[in-house]
Parts: structure tokens; sequence; C-alpha cells
């Protein structure tokens, strides 16, 4: 077996022909908000890596010149009467949330800067 | 007269007559939901109490023939909010929502008279062709327990085909209701885009979403098209264009309509008792005065990729707000903010919804934006206009539904790209924003459904409806019921 830096070298070469690696799979996922662990990361890395050779089949299409569709419709600048209406009651909006102090929403302690080093 | 022979207008007939009231109706059907669904499970949550204080009101008011949905239990895809009944989307995420207001849909089936009587099964968050990923288990095929059903609307499809329920709702992105009526046997409407209002219907894809009917016959869907249709100012993109009374020339005929069908609907990846089935009903809109030439759509195949480009960053994006905070499920013990996010997230939600985000995010990253979302976007555009230049000079194109008929469990859901792959002929629809409808067109060797794709022009769901009620009334597919 060879190695080179942590990985055998049949992994290795594995890896290199994949169109997306998993240090890559990594910033996705906290783009995502999501968390995958390491018994997870490698089988997700290859279904997600097979199904973007297939996404890249968009390569094989000329795209020049053509403006992008991102709607579903032409409708556009949809507009209403600048009038206020009442919203809705405080205590109905509350109904789905899990717990809650002095009529605000109550979440985890987040003193300690937030954010963990992914 | 068994289950099978029920539809919306021969019970609004009955109901006329005295024959049988609404309280009689949801009973019935709560009994029948409880001794089936044991079975196929299509149904996540029932309203009975409540559908039975509605059927009493109903009995009250009495009945008429211009309000045909009065007093009729139907069923509603999850995805769809119900005030005060628990909505789920079949996800764990959404395990314990209650809604606090209808969807524009339920608004409407109220004024109909419609009676909702319980939450349809689905793929988590209407994000599969199988009904395999729902919290809440998989969802049975009415004529082969073996076999999926379709997705994501597998229990809206199922419900109707085993005589659960006359009627039911289901949404399509990428082929979610025509999919699942194919496998089912039944009639399955996706309308134009805008046709009917996404208020309250919980995002997939915002683009591509809308809501339609699924029932056994034709002409029960075009009644409960007509009646979830119309514009509803909290949705910005519903369209504000009157709504045609759908039922009400159905017996015009084809004679001399100009059908398209597509080369490439035909050949490669689609199943060959498929193209055979879907070719005989081809030949039946020729014997019955259509005329039927074949055109090329050459980027259709390129519709997959584009699609799950797009859906999956629309989805990416409207999937945020699942946070643990506001509502939805919260994972415990976290050790800050950005700790809740991760946790609440990636236990809430299936690997396939997971799966997608993550698509949908690399899609729209900083490097990637332009190969992946923006290159998606023009193929959307040059498939669109393909099938806006076949419309210039046909009526309506014709083709399969599915690339097969209903595969047994786990047969796909080991291999997303296969799964995808499938969406073949749905997906170019929903990419245009066009309506498309699926009618049942026959069986295989196997006895089990095959439905023949009609693709309108837009907003000409009356001209689909008047096609398929002549094929309908042509054929006795629609007749043959499981078991």
């Amino acid at each position: 077996m060879i190695e080179y830096k942590g990985m055998i070298l049949s992994e290795l070469k594995e890896e290199s022909q994949m169109a997306i690696s998993e240090e890559e799979v990594k910033h996705v996922a906290q783009l995502s908000k999501l968390s995958f662990d390491e018994s997870e990361l490698h089988g997700f890395t290859e279904s997600f890596d097979e199904i973007l050779e297939m996404i890249n089949q968009l390569d094989e299409v000329d795209g020049s010149n053509v403006e992008g569709m991102f709607r579903g419709t032409d409708v556009q600048n949809v507009m209403r009467e600048d009038k206020s209406v009442s919203g809705t009651e405080r205590e109905l909006l509350f109904k789905n949330v899990k717990t809650t102090k002095d009529g605000f929403i109550q979440v985890p302690t987040i003193i300690d800067g937030g954010e963990d080093d992914a | 007269m068994t289950r099978f022979d029920e539809t919306i207008r021969s019970l609004n007939v009955q109901l006329i007559a005295g024959e049988v009231t609404s309280v009689q109706l949801i009973e019935n059907a709560i009994a029948r939901i409880k001794e089936l669904d044991a079975t196929f499970n299509a149904f996540i949550t029932l309203n009975e109490e409540a559908a039975l204080d509605a059927a009493k009101a109903s009995d009250a008011k009495g009945y008429t023939a211009d309000r045909p949905l009065q007093g009729i239990p139907l069923g509603i895809k999850d995805n769809i909010v119900t005030k005060d009944l628990k909505t789920t989307a079949a996800s764990k995420m959404l395990n314990d929502f209650v809604p606090i207001y209808n969807a524009g849909v339920m608004e409407k089936l109220e004024t109909a008279g419609a009676i909702a009587i319980g939450k349809l099964n689905m793929d988590e968050f209407a994000m599969g062709g199988s009904t395999e990923t729902s919290y809440f288990g998989n969802t049975l095929n009415a004529w082969d327990t073996a076999r999926v059903p379709g997705g994501s609307s597998g229990g809206s499809a199922a419900a109707v085909a085993a005589g659960e329920v006359v009627a039911s709702l289901g949404t399509d992105t990428g082929g979610s209701i025509r999919q699942p009526a194919s496998f089912n046997g039944i009639v399955g409407m996706k309308p134009t885009y805008g046709r009917v209002s996404r208020w309250g219907l919980i995002a997939f894809a915002s683009s591509l979403d809308q809501i339609g009917p699924m029932t056994r016959t034709v002409e029960d869907n075009a009644i409960l098209l007509e009646a979830i249709s119309g514009h509803d100012q909290r949705d910005s993109t519903s369209a504000d264009l009157a709504v045609p009374n759908y039922s009400a020339n159905l017996n015009v005929g084809v004679k001399g309509k100009k059908i398209a069908v597509p080369k490439e609907f035909f050949g490669a990846g689609i199943d060959e008792s498929v193209q055979a089935k879907v070719r005989e009903a081809i030949e039946t809109f020729k014997t019955l005065g259509a005329i039927v030439e074949e055109v090329e759509m050459p980027l259709n195949k390129y519709g997959i990729p584009a699609y799950y480009v797009i859906a999956s960053s629309e989805a990416s994006s409207n999937l945020q707000r699942f946070d643990g905070v506001r509502y939805g499920y919260r994972a415990e013990g976290v050790k800050n903010l950005d700790d809740l996010y991760l946790r609440s997230r990636s236990e809430g939600f299936g690997m396939e919804v997971k799966r997608r985000i993550m698509l949908g995010s690399f899609s729209l990253s900083s490097g990637y934006y332009d190969a992946y979302f923006k290159k998606a976007a023009k193929v959307r555009r040059l498939i669109t206009d393909d099938f806006k230049r076949i419309f210039a000079d046909y009526d309506l194109i014709l083709g399969p539904v599915s690339t097969s008929t209903a595969y047994k469990f786990g047969e796909k859901s080991a291999d997303p790209v296969e799964m995808y792959m499938s969406d073949l002929l749905t997906i170019p629809v929903n990419l245009a924003g066009l309506p498309g409808m699926s009618v049942p067109a026959g069986f295989d060797e196997d006895g089990l459904p095959i439905g023949l794709q009609i693709i309108g022009n837009y907003f000409a769901e009356e001209t689909m409806y008047q096609a398929a009620y002549a094929f309908e009334q042509a054929t006795d597919f629609s007749d043959k019921h499981p078991e």
C-alpha cells in the first residue's frame, strides 16, 4: 500500500477522476447548513459525483446568445395598493414555536460567538 | 354500485335525489380508508371529526347540479397547507406542524363545498418519483402492492385508484402528478404554470410547482380543476385570467385537430410495452379524425440536467426557512445557533432532500453559478422555444408519460441518477410552464397501467380535456379496476 497525505494511492487516483472531492462537498454542506458525519461523507460524495456527471451534459448545448429563463411566467412587477392592513394575531403565529418566553421565541444560548469551526 | 363506479358527477346526482347524504359519504370513505389503508398507506392524517361536521352542514344546505363538489370527500396531498389539520410534507421536519391558515386552493374547495377527508402521503418535500422517501413509510401501488405508486403524489394517486376517495389534489414540479397517475391508471392534470394559486403550497421549486386534480374520469378532473383555478393576489405568479367551465363542452371530439408527436418521445430509454401502447393510443386519435404528424425536439433529453439544477437551486433557497427556530423540528442539546441550524436540518431532513439542497447550493455557489444555474436557465429557454415553435402549428402534443410502468420497491432508490432519468418525458413540460396530463391508455403484460401524456399550449386545458374525453369514450381502460 502506498500512502500519500493519509490516503491509499488507489483512493487518491479515484478522487482525482471525480467531478467533486470530499473537501468540496464539506464546503457545500457548510453553505447549506447541513452536516454529514464521516461514515456518510464518502458514500454521499460518490453519489453526488455521479449526479454531477449527469448534470455536466449541459456542456453539450450551445448557450451563446441565449437569454436564460428564470421564471415560469412572463408576468412581472405585480403591484398592490399601498394600503396598510392588519397582520396576523401574534398568538396564532406562535402556535408552532417550540419554546417561548415573555412573548418571544426562545432559542438556545448564542453568546459564545455563534459559529463552530466545521 | 361499487366504490369504483362513483364519480363526482354521479355522487352529485345521488345527493340531489336524496339517495345518499354527505354524512354517509364521509362515513363510508373513513371506513374504506381505515380498511384499505392498512395495506396501501396512502394517508398520513385523517380529518374525521371536522369532515363529519362539514358533511352535516352540507346536507342541511341541500344540493344542486351547479355545485357538483358540495359534500364530496377529497384527499389532499400533504404539502398543501390546511388550517388546523396537521401538514407534514411527509417530513420529520414538519412532523408536528399544524398550519394556522388554509392554502388558496383549500379556500376555493371550501367555497365549492368539498370536504377534505385527510392528508395524503408523498415523497418528502415532493422530491422523488416513487413515494419511497416519506418519513411515514411507502405508499403501495393500487394494482400491485410489491410496486411503487410513483411519486411524488403517490398517496394522491393510490387513494383514488384504490377507491378510497373519488378525487384528490396532487402537485407536479417535474412530473409528480402525471407519473403516479400513469402508474395507477387514473387521470392526472398538471395545469399551466399560474393557472392554480401556489399560496399555501409548501414550496419546492417556485418556478415549476403546480397543484392539480387526480381523478378516475376526465369529467371529474375538469370539474375539480375549475374549482381550484383562478387568480390569487397572494401569489404574484398566478394568472389573472378567467377560468373556463372546463366540463361544459367535453363532447366536441378531435376531428381536424393537429397533433404533434416528437420522435424523441420514443426510442432509447423507454420501455417497449409503453411505446407500443402509446402508439396504439395515437392511432386511436387518428381514427377519431385527428391529424397526426411527427416532429423533432432534439434538446428534449437536456431537460433532465437543466431541471435538476434549477429545481434543486430553487429548493435550496426555499428550504432555508427550516432552521429549527419558528416552527418544525428542533434538535435537542445544541451548543449554539449554528449548531441549532446544522443539527435541526441534518436530523430533520431525509437523504434525498439533503442531496437536492446540496446540488442546489453547489449550482448557485460562486464559481459554479454560470456553468450550472445560468446554463440550465439557457437550456430551459431553448426547450421552451422548441415547444412554442411546435404549438404555432399544432394543437396538442402526445407521447408517453413515463419511461416504464410501475417498478418494484427498491429497484431505483439506490441509484439517484437512474431515478432522475425516468422523468425524461414529463420534465420539459414543467420547464416550459405548459399544461400536461396523463390519461389511462392500457396495460402491459403484467397488467400494470400505462398513461398517455397530452400536452397543450398555455392555458389550453379545455382543448386537452376535449381530446382526453374523446379518447376516454373511445376506449374502456377506465372501466378496469385493481383487484
